[in-house]
């Protein structure tokens, strides 16, 4: 089995070494079909590991491939945890990016940076792997920053664009201030427990947990400092800055990196610490808040959005958010299991608006399109199922996810829990509004397209298409197929672990009757009037009478205000973080380095010997007669001194 | 060969540094081929101190032993540890480098230049392993000379108050040094160095020798605030010389903390720890923001040097605070990792160097405004240049996360605060390294003269690939390194931890 588990980490990586250092030598066609068969060797292998270890309940693999540093009694290894959950993460990983591989042939077609591109979502793909597989924080640690050192060069892939160098380097850094958080995290574990590998780690929880730090136990603090890792990675407030201006890159890897896999590296992680996480209610609580603040408000943002792939890039964040209140209800089983939903229907999301935006000649405004479902129609079809399933309607595969997402939220007896439940529950009403409005805007309508746009529209291209109705087919029925085995039938129990205190998933599992009679059951509930709503309003504003949007921009023009400037997040980091760490730089350096050190003190005291040097220098003549003259002189003085001083010590010896 | 190949390995590039200054400027091409062929000599015979290195114990090695001045008990004793071993690779390693990376650059007096560089080497190696602390004070001063040189000859404009700053200041903190050898001389009757681990010392000479060790010490490192040579040096260095002073001459002041400090000193470095603790997380928060405000890149580069260098001093003094009598590994992090890191910035510092340079000899400017948008016209310099950044970041995978990784984790285990302020370079590490990445590499070209760069030719591409392999195979896989410094090591730690009072 080792060498099998190998061969899907590596099998990507050696694509992406290929088509990176000879892709120019191979053409575009040798480029791409090494890169993807690299990725479908991985699909093949993962959908047998799958069967293996999830259907037919398989060993769970855990084991070190080699030492990276031995210390003593310490050991830190590269090596591989393959339980159930990591078998699910590698489906929907090779899955998505088998899609966009193919997808990217089409898209990609005329950039100059073809091979390049292959080269690099190949090498995602294998460090998305590492960090899936890894038994041990470092490895994910490694995984996790080399993912980020992905993304940053996907985002800045159109390097020539002030916009994306910019928007990289943000994404890197608000990263950057998550894993400081995270690796604060892993040194603690190491400090409390003495080893970095989960299993030695988790079997030594008991040990760990009755120590304090700040008053506060000590694995609260290593959960909290682990999820602000989280935060960084699955963009959660106030370290979401970066995913909206991760939509500089080109619209696979906003499907790939910035949708389906990497953003929810967080949700996999706190997952895979759930043995730790349980032992938090503080935490806990914590993780839920901030997803509930993330999922609520970021939706709101996506209403006043104009840009097509930014309205998608905030129904992430916001659904991120979901999968994070799930975990902090101790579901963890529905937010892997909504991280795989999302995960096939966001990433046809992002492919369905790449479609379109190729189509329109890379116009992205949705103001500017409308009426486009006659002349696009696998393209509408397939957005139809995505925004069906996004916004959680009866019987799609979103719709199974997020309602086990607000029953749990409805379940749960942590503080402030009733609170969550509203924003989730108002949060359904606002993705069905945005959602949909985005969705007739650009499809149904009038027709606002340029007219010299308008002549060339036509449908996308084959290589495009087929990776849209491949995951048109998950986002419709993955939901119905995977909840009650997923969430119910210990699919996921090898890998999470709940306390007994948390009931939320007991409840749930009470409740759960089947798939199919979740639909009917449906409409009794709250949630599904609140989306019938969200799609009226968007009817509403959108085709029935859009003079009304703007009549309601204006009558609320604060609120508006408040939307359009995102809460002040991007110009409060500006202010502090780029011009203050900028100006603090510059005092440090002109004042204290140059000024005080290096010209005062030590320019200063050269000049100071210099300075000496000149007073003394004149005594110095070289004329006997001054010497002699200045010998007597002292002499004398010391003479007086000697003898006329009262108690002269001198003069007691 | 075994019994001396120590002594070859300080002689031979000496020598060999004597015979290119008789080969001539004018024979430059002669000077060049007979330097790069002596340099790549030294290097494979000191692969052999590597393949028949002993591992398993603390115990010098490849000693060589003679009596050089018996009136005054000194004598040409040398010998290896893990802790040496490797720092003598790195010098071997870097010279090559540097030889090579001046073969079109250097038109003024070549073969001088490359002597310089061929005797500095073999100073080097002599002060890593020197056993008696007067040849090591010889060896340690001598070094001082070549660079001097380098500096003064083949630098900037302002090389000669930059050389004169490196000089004197260097020179300043290691007259103390000199004054607490021969004070112990005085008392224990010896001047090898394995002695004065012996020696007995009250709490009050020892205060008084870690500090004048310190001065020798934290100049050359350089710590914070003794550093203000460190950026002019290095922007008045050629090219070859910033790499050989990032690289390898930092160095010897993290060794000396290895080799002097602690096992000399233990109870004054338990009792200053804190002190050189707080002075090396200045260097890596302080030097940090400083470093993000540069206009030159290797300004920029040279204060990134003294933030990375503070790892080093931070991993060696938190051992005690990180010290658990049940459990060794978090003190064990620290010294492995500083270890470690002095080798990891060896690589990047000197890649980095060389990538400023690749780029000075093209449009002679350091000025990060003069560029943007180098990719367009150089995309495998680009590539190199972005993954040393990368490694300068300390990305996991290359070796620049490694030390830095080492050193938190143990620096955690001493006191939070520590890890929580080591740790901040995560975030304004990248940031003042990308940043220049953003503003020197991406984006579009406004300067009409950068349009007209040509790519690395392949001299430059071998140099930066050899580089690369380096800095990715020791963050990929470091515990080679790691086991063979691992027995000194650990013994130097028993030495720390054993009070002498």
């Amino acid at each position: 089995m080792e060498k099998l588990y190998l061969t899907i980490a590596l099998s990507p990586l050696v694509g992406a070494i290929f088509a990176g250092f000879f892709g120019t030598m191979l053409g575009k066609t040798a480029t791409h079909v090494l890169t993807i068969l690299g990725v479908l060797i991985s699909t093949i292998l993962s959908l047998y590991v799958f069967n293996y270890h999830v259907l037919e309940q398989g060993e769970v693999f855990n084991q070190n491939l080699y030492t990276w540093m031995q210390i003593n009694n310490l050991n830190v290894s590269v090596g591989f945890l393959i339980d159930n959950l990591t078998a699910v993460m590698l489906v929907v990983v090779s899955f998505v990016s088998l899609m966009v591989h193919i997808y990217t042939i089409g898209y990609m077609h005329d950039d100059t940076g073809y091979t390049r591109f292959f080269s690099y979502i190949s090498l995602f793909t294998f460090s998305m792997f590492i960090l899936v597989m890894s038994n041990n924080f470092m490895q994910l640690f490694f995984g996790w920053e080399a993912v980020g050192l992905v993304s940053y060069l996907l985002i800045g892939f159109w390097h020539h664009k002030e916009s994306a160098v910019q928007a990289n380097l943000k994404a890197f850094l608000v990263n950057r201030v998550g894993d400081f958080g995270f690796l604060l995290g892993i040194g603690l574990v190491l400090a409390f427990s003495g080893s970095l590998d989960y299993m030695e780690v988790f079997s030594s929880l008991n040990k760990t947990m009755n120590q304090q730090l700040w008053g506060l136990d000590i694995i609260t603090i290593i959960c909290l400092l682990l999820f602000v890792g989280a935060m960084g990675k699955s963009a959660q407030v106030p370290l979401h800055v970066w995913l909206p201006g991760s939509m500089e890159g080109p619209t696979p890897i906003s499907a790939l990196i910035h949708a389906a896999t990497m953003v929810t590296a967080g949700i996999f992680m706190v997952s895979r610490m759930s043995p730790m996480f349980e032992l938090s209610d503080v935490a806990l609580t914590v993780v839920m808040i901030v997803g509930a603040i993330t999922a609520l408000f970021m939706g709101l943002l996506g209403i006043v959005q104009n840009d097509i792939k930014k309205v998608v890039a905030y129904s992430t964040l916001s659904q991120l958010g979901y999968m994070t209140v799930a975990l902090g209800v101790s579901a963890y089983s529905v937010a892997i299991f909504h991280l795989m939903t999302h995960a096939f229907f966001k990433a046809l999301l992002f492919l369905g608006a790449g479609s379109v935006i190729v189509a329109m000649h890379h116009q992205q405004d949705i103001r500017k399109m409308g009426g486009l479902r006659k002349k696009m129609p696998i393209t509408y079809w397939t957005a139809l199922i995505g925004t069906l399933a996004l916004i959680g309607f009866p019987g799609f595969a979103g719709f199974y996810s997020k309602d086990m997402i607000i029953e749990a939220v409805h379940f749960s007896s942590l503080p402030y829990a009733s609170w969550v439940y509203v924003a989730v529950v108002v949060g359904v009403f606002i993705t069905a509004f945005y959602s949909l409005r985005m969705f007739f805007l650009v499809f149904h309508g009038e027709s606002r397209v340029d007219v010299h746009i308008a002549k060339h529209l036509h449908e996308s291209a084959p290589s495009m298409t087929f990776p849209l109705i491949a995951l048109a087919i998950p986002s419709l029925v993955i939901g119905y197929l995977t909840i009650g085995p997923m969430l119910f039938n210990g699919w996921l129990d090898n890998a999470i672990t709940i306390a007994s205190s948390h009931a939320s998933m007991a409840e749930l599992n009470r409740e759960f009757h089947s798939a199919a009679s979740m639909i009917p059951h449906a409409i009794q509930t709250l949630p599904f009037w609140m989306m019938i709503g969200g799609i009226a309003t968007a009817w509403v504003f959108s085709i029935y009478r859009t003079q009304w949007a703007d009549w309601v921009q204006k009558k609320c023009h604060r609120t508006n205000y408040v939307l359009e400037s995102l809460y002040g997040f991007d110009r409060f980091n500006d202010l502090v973080f780029v011009s203050g760490v900028k100006k603090l730089g510059n005092l440090l350096y002109k004042v204290s380095d140059v000024g005080l050190i290096d010209k005062i003190l030590v320019n200063g005291s050269a000049k100071l010997i210099g300075l000496v040097g000149k007073i003394v220098r004149p005594i110095q003549t070289g004329y006997v007669y001054h010497y002699a003259f200045f010998m007597i002189f002292s002499l004398l003085i010391i003479l007086t001194w000697v003898l006329f001083a009262g108690d002269n010590p001198l003069l007691k010896l | 060969m075994e019994d001396s190949l120590l002594s070859l390995l300080i002689w031979l590039p000496i020598f060999s540094g004597v015979l290119v200054i008789f080969i001539g400027n004018n024979r430059a091409n002669t000077a060049r081929w007979v330097s790069v062929i002596i340099s790549i000599l030294v290097f494979i015979m000191s692969l052999s101190l590597y393949t028949s290195f002993d591992s398993s114990t603390h115990l010098m090695q490849f000693v060589e032993k003679t009596s050089w001045i018996s009136q005054f008990n000194i004598n040409y004793h040398i010998g290896v540890d893990g802790i040496s071993m490797p720092l003598i690779i790195l010098t071997t390693f870097s010279t090559i480098l540097v030889i090579i990376a001046g073969w079109e650059v250097i038109t003024k007096r070549c073969a001088h230049y490359m002597a310089a560089f061929l005797m500095m080497e073999g100073l080097i190696i002599g002060v890593f392993s020197s056993l008696d602390a007067i040849l090591f004070y010889v060896f340690w001063e001598a070094s001082l000379i070549p660079m001097l040189l380098i500096i003064g000859i083949w630098g900037g404009d302002n090389r000669v108050y930059a050389s004169i700053k490196f000089f004197l200041y260097t020179f300043l903190g290691s007259v103390f040094m000199l004054v607490s050898l021969i004070y112990m001389y005085n008392k224990g009757g010896s001047f090898s160095i394995l002695d004065m681990h012996n020696l007995e010392l009250s709490l009050v000479e020892q205060g008084y020798i870690f500090w004048a060790f310190f001065m020798a010490f934290a100049v050359k490192v350089p710590m914070f605030p003794v550093h203000t040579w460190l950026p002019d040096a290095h922007v008045q260095a050629p090219t070859g010389g910033s790499v050989i002073l990032a690289a390898i001459m930092l160095k010897m002041g993290g060794y000396g903390f290895f080799r002097f400090s602690l096992p000399i000193t233990p109870d004054a470095s338990l009792e200053f720890s804190e002190i050189i603790i707080v002075l090396s997380l200045i260097a890596i928060v302080y030097i940090g923001f400083v470093a993000l405000v540069q206009r030159d890149m290797k300004k920029l580069i040279a204060y990134s040097s003294i933030s990375h260098m503070g790892f080093v001093t931070l991993g060696v003094f938190t051992l005690f605070l990180a010290y658990k009598p049940d459990a060794i590994e978090g003190s064990l992090l620290g010294l492995e990792g500083a270890m470690v890191q002095m080798i990891s910035h060896g690589f990047i510092s000197a890649a980095m160097f060389l990538v400023v340079g690749v780029l000075y000899d093209r449009l002679h400017s350091r000025e990060i405004p003069t560029y943007g948008g180098v990719i367009n016209s150089m995309p495998k310099f680009t590539g190199f240049a972005v993954l040393f950044a990368m490694a300068n970041a300390g990305l996991p995978g290359t070796s620049g996360f490694v030390g830095e990784f080492m050193v938190i984790l143990g620096a955690i285990q001493a006191n939070i605060w520590y890890g929580v302020l080591a740790a901040s370079t995560l975030i304004v590490g990248a940031a003042y390294t990308l940043w220049m990445v953003k503003r020197v590499f991406w984006g579009t070209i406004t300067n009409p003269a950068v349009a007209t760069l040509k790519d690395i030719n392949a001299r430059e591409f071998s140099i930066l690939a050899i580089l690369a392999v380096a800095v990715l195979v020791m963050g990929l896989y470091p515990q080679p390194v790691i086991e063979l410094m691992h027995t000194s090591i650990e013994h130097l730690l028993h030495q720390a931890l054993t009070s002498k009072l």
